[in-house]
């Protein structure tokens, strides 16, 4: 594996390894000294185009939790359309000797670009709304400590799937894995070709949620509507947010999760994310465990 | 001027004949002509086609001479085969006056590499609010009689009745960039399954088809002319066979590109395959092959489309789009309509050079002759080896740009020589 793109690229195999070494990266968590020497003297950097510290510091923490040398490098600001063009940038990251670069980037295939002009490894931290290949697999990680397993989970994704990278990530890796998906959304949320997913699509969150062992509620933005998604924030959230009534009707080991940042009283009530069914906080810590792993097998060699 | 007998060509791939041109016409044709006088092309194995014509071209100047200029673009129009091309009007300042289309016209003449017509905007500067002067540009020594604010719709319907109406009066030619703007917001490929898969907001067909479908009958109503430009969808080609079978006066176009390429080519995001209208699908790409045989489209054109390398070395929502086109287009559609047995030699010509003079509204003198090079035709043709095969590199083409989604790719046939009235503007592949 030299860079990891999409999750679309990645075969079951490769993803249990990287869920297997981030297994073992988590022990490291619990250390006193939560550091190893696997990555010293080489060069992580961070590129980011769009404001996400929770994203960024995970990243950062996992690098130097491996105790590579760390560069964020912000480019916030210059904006896609203006400043620095992005083959320029790879140039300058190139000369300062970078190992890999993580980009995250509001046009979607940025990271495929960057890939094609420098010699490092390249990590997609989210490219517009193509994928966000590290929350699936933290997304993932997550079932499979929980639940014991990811195969043959029911999982459903509900929310704006149109817009969202993680929508993406999450169905290839969730299918590559043997889960089987859902996506439920109103239909101007769904994309033209959805058909050729590897997926079940639904408009009925009600008819799905006794079947699920996950539900994952995807972030949708009040703007959305100015567009004509939907009429009004109310009617969304009645039709497809998920309220404690909605939770009751899933079954009892059903986990709850959200890639955040959250709209509460939108997608997600607040006692939906705060109760114990909810992943949310949990996926934070076990982000950096699986960004260390993919780092580790993309820069420091295999698993044992 | 100098006489050429050009020795053994194929006349639309007929039996081999010597043409002797002379004063801009074949003056004779024949067998074993002498050569006295004259100075000889060996064309034996080499298809004589008339001279092509571009209805759709891109030259950039005045405004973006870092893309191309006017001398760069029709250098590659000559080694393409063509020798006319009418040069698109969203240029910096736009050509929506007299003064723009004949500073146009004047460097076309004074390159010499193929005649430019240039097409007059339809709005003043592409903004889709006010007529442009269109009768004064059609009145200038440019005699504009092809119209288009290409690149962007005129979306206002009432607009363009208006429109379609005026340029009556002087037989003019509405050409409309056919693109519902409020459907394709952002738009940055064919909406579809592979624009689900890349995360890149979809350019909807019935974008495309709805313009199309509202003008045809807005052309019928009013009983003018309409041409759509790179018709790109397979409903599109039903809908202007359609608006034909009425008798109204619909004709259309359609590029090399959305004759062999389709949309799965995004998924490197290179944007060299960044193209409006984008690239669809492999089902449109046969209904355009068949709608082109059948001559529901009336011609190929190419949407040559010059962009500098930092519009295009980029992320692919910020890169431009548009393809180079001109030196690819014969060899493009030799591979997909003559290769296929979908089109002859003389269905080529129609297709390459008299339908497009005809919509132009400077019909070639020999179009009656269906382009046959018989004595007394003009002496504007291409000499085309069909047995050849290149390989394409962007950096060996005479455009100013780079960007032909072709690169590396093996085509078939290659241009050999060029005449524009008698005198050669290309000889041995090369520029004469
Ligand atoms: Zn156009």
């Amino acid at each position: 594996m030299k860079h990891l793109l999409s999750a679309e690229d990645l075969g079951r195999d490769e993803a249990i390894a990287i869920l297997d070494t981030a297994e073992q990266m988590s022990l490291l968590g619990d250390r006193s000294v939560k550091k190893l020497p696997t990555l010293r003297g080489r060069t992580v950097v961070n590129l980011f185009y769009e404001d996400s510290t929770r994203t960024r510091t995970s990243f950062e923490l996992a690098a130097k939790r491996l105790s590579a040398d760390v560069v964020n490098f912000s480019a916030r600001g210059s904006s896609v359309s203006k400043g620095e063009s992005l083959k320029d940038t790879a140039l300058t990251l190139e000369a300062m000797g970078s190992d890999a670069v993580v980009i995250r980037h509001p046009a979607s295939g940025a990271p495929h670009r960057l890939s094609s002009w420098i010699r490092g490894s390249v990590v997609n931290a989210g490219d517009g709304t193509h994928e966000h290949p590290t929350q699936a697999l933290l997304d993932a990680f997550t079932m499979r400590r929980r639940l014991g397993r990811v195969n043959d989970l029911s999982v459903t994704i509900v929310g704006d799937v149109l817009h969202s990278r993680v929508a993406r990530s999450n169905v290839r890796l969730l299918h590559t894995l043997g889960a089987g998906v859902t996506l439920v959304a109103p239909p101007t949320l769904l994309p033209v070709g959805v058909e050729t997913w590897p997926a079940e699509i639904s408009y009925d969150l009600d008819a799905v949620l006794p079947k699920s062992d996950v539900v994952m509620m995807l972030r949708v933005q009040a703007e959305r509507m100015n567009a004509a998604f939907f009429p009004t924030e109310r009617e969304y959230s009645r039709r497809y947010g998920l309220d404690a009534d909605r939770m009751a009707m899933l079954p009892d080991h059903a986990l709850v999760m959200h890639p955040g940042p959250m709209v509460r009283g939108m997608e997600i009530a607040s006692e939906v994310a705060d109760s114990v069914r909810s992943t949310v906080v949990e996926q934070v810590a076990n982000g950096v465990s699986v960004r260390m792993a993919v780092l580790y097998l993309l820069l420091g060699g295999s698993p044992e | 001027m100098t006489d050429w007998l050009i020795k053994g060509a194929a006349p639309l791939g007929g039996a081999p004949t010597d043409l002797r041109l002379r004063d801009g016409r074949v003056a004779e044709a024949g067998t074993n002509l002498s050569a006295a006088g004259a100075q000889v092309v060996d064309a034996a194995g080499l298809i004589a086609l008339p001279g092509l014509v571009d209805l759709h071209t891109h030259l950039r100047e005045p405004g973006r001479e870092d893309a191309e200029t006017v001398a760069s673009g029709t250098r590659a129009a000559a080694l393409g085969g063509f020798t006319t091309v009418y040069a698109m009007a969203n240029t910096s300042p736009v050509a929506d006056t007299a003064g723009v289309v004949e500073q146009v016209w004047r460097l076309g003449r004074d390159a010499g590499h193929c005649d430019v017509r240039p097409v007059g905007a339809v709005t003043v500067g592409l903004a889709g609010l006010r007529l442009a002067e269109l009768g004064a540009m059609a009145s200038s020594a440019a005699a504009v009689r092809v119209f288009s604010d290409d690149g962007h719709c005129v979306a206002d319907p009432l607009l363009m009745r208006r429109a379609l109406e005026y340029v009556k009066a002087f037989d003019g030619v509405i050409a409309q960039h056919a693109e519902e703007p409020r459907l394709t917001e952002d738009a940055q490929m064919n909406e579809g399954v592979v624009s689900a898969r890349l995360g890149l907001p979809g350019w909807p067909a019935a974008a495309e088809e709805a313009i199309i479908a509202r003008d045809a009958l807005l052309a019928g109503h009013v009983g003018s002319r309409l041409h759509v430009c790179h018709v790109s969808t397979a409903g599109s080609v039903e809908i202007i066979r359609w608006a034909k079978s009425k008798g109204w006066r619909v004709t259309a176009e359609v590029t090399p590109h959305h004759l062999l390429l389709t949309d799965d080519l995004a998924t490197s995001y290179d944007p060299v395959f960044k193209v409006n209208p984008p690239l669809r699908t492999a089902a449109d790409v046969e209904a355009l092959r068949a709608g082109l045989a059948d001559g529901t489209i009336d011609c190929v054109a190419t949407d040559h489309a010059p962009h500098a390398s930092q519009d295009k070395e980029t992320e692919w929502a910020v890169a431009r789009p548009g393809m180079l086109g001109l030196q690819t287009a014969l060899s493009v559609v030799t591979e997909t309509m003559v290769a296929t047995g979908r089109l002859d030699w003389a269905g080529v010509a129609d297709r390459m050079a008299l339908a497009p003079a005809r919509i132009g509204g400077h019909p070639v003198p020999d179009a009656a002759r269906g382009g046959s090079l018989a004595v007394d035709a003009s002496a504007s043709m291409t000499l085309f080896d069909p047995a050849a095969r290149w390989k394409v590199d962007p950096y060996a083409l005479a455009s100013r740009s780079r960007n032909t989604p072709f690169a590396g790719r093996d085509l078939p046939g290659r241009v050999v020589a060029t005449f524009l009235r008698g005198r050669p503007t290309v000889l041995d592949g090369k520029l004469a």
